[in-house]
């Protein structure tokens, strides 16, 4: 069966912006960017993690112009889903490097009972978490105790 | 035209997220209509057109919801939580919150606590939306 997540996608409606935000701002580099003449096919990962988050553009000929002007509508109205979670090893330093880079945050670092996380947006509306998970066994460690 | 779409819809989730961050404080429209670089009254009619409620309605549902998970997850008192989240006066929490929730708060307590879930997620799934009042309406 499967053995890793390698790519998953979020929306973006603009690909160079998103360049600038999610490797400029939020720290992330570019793994691949390669114009493949029918899509800019442009992924991102945190340094020294393979897991690759594609940035798509959504348009034609995937989708249609209606359908196109749907989703972007969405994205902006925060309604597509493209949620990340990212951790660090400590929150209150990043959100502040990231806040003096202009971040736009939607909370503040806060203590849950995982840990301390914090909320922003992309400049498209895409939801962002990141939090310093406390040591407490992951639901996969915990699953594979149990399978034990 | 869709650029136009977008920077309002942007705009209107910019108000939107500082409800969500904020309920706690006294956010009139004046204050949102200001976060989203609009007029007052473009604001509010623009807010529902975008996200299907008025600011009003969604802060109010923000509070009781943040109130619920409150009863639910710690031993504070019931006025204790109507000030935490928002609400001044006991008598104006307790009425919204049986009228949206369909009963009062020191009953909906009883429920328990909530099993742990990521704090956003409860959030966007949790907040009673126009299906509690109507549950609560046919009851009453």
């Amino acid at each position: 069966m499967f053995n890793a997540l390698l790519i998953s996608s979020i929306y973006v409606l603009d690909q160079d912006k998103a360049l600038d935000f999610y490797v400029g701002k939020l720290g992330l580099e570019v793994n691949t960017d390669q114009d493949l003449g029918f899509m800019r096919w442009l992924t991102v990962n945190v340094p020294g993690d393979s897991h690759q988050v594609l940035l798509e553009k959504p348009g034609a000929p995937a989708l249609d112009p209606k359908t196109t002007e749907q989703v972007r509508e969405l994205v902006s109205k925060g309604a597509t889903g493209g949620h990340l979670f990212f951790t660090t090893t400590d929150c209150r330093k990043t959100y502040n490097e990231l806040r003096a880079r202009g971040v736009e945050f939607t909370e503040e670092p806060t203590e849950r009972p995982y840990g301390i996380d914090c909320g922003l947006r992309d400049p498209f509306g895409n939801h962002i978490r990141f939090s310093q998970p406390i040591q407490v066994p992951t639901m996969a460690a915990s699953a594979s105790k149990a399978n034990r | 035209m869709s650029r136009a779409v977008e920077e309002t819809n942007r705009r209107m989730l910019r108000a939107r997220d500082a409800m969500d961050r904020a309920y706690a404080e006294p956010l009139d429209v004046p204050a949102l209509a200001a976060i989203a670089h609009v007029s007052e009254a473009h604001f509010i009619r623009t807010f529902r057109a975008t996200f299907g409620e008025t600011p009003h309605r969604y802060l109010q549902r923000r509070r009781v919801e943040r109130a619920m998970f409150l009863l639910r997850a710690t031993d504070r008192s019931v006025t204790d939580i109507c000030l935490d989240v928002g609400f001044n006066s006991l008598g104006t929490f307790s009425r919204s919150f049986q009228q949206i929730v369909g009963e009062g708060p020191s009953v909906y307590r009883e429920r328990g606590p909530i099993k742990p879930v990521p704090t956003c997620f409860a959030m966007a799934w949790t907040r009673p939306s126009s299906f509690g009042e109507d549950r609560a309406r046919n009851i009453v």
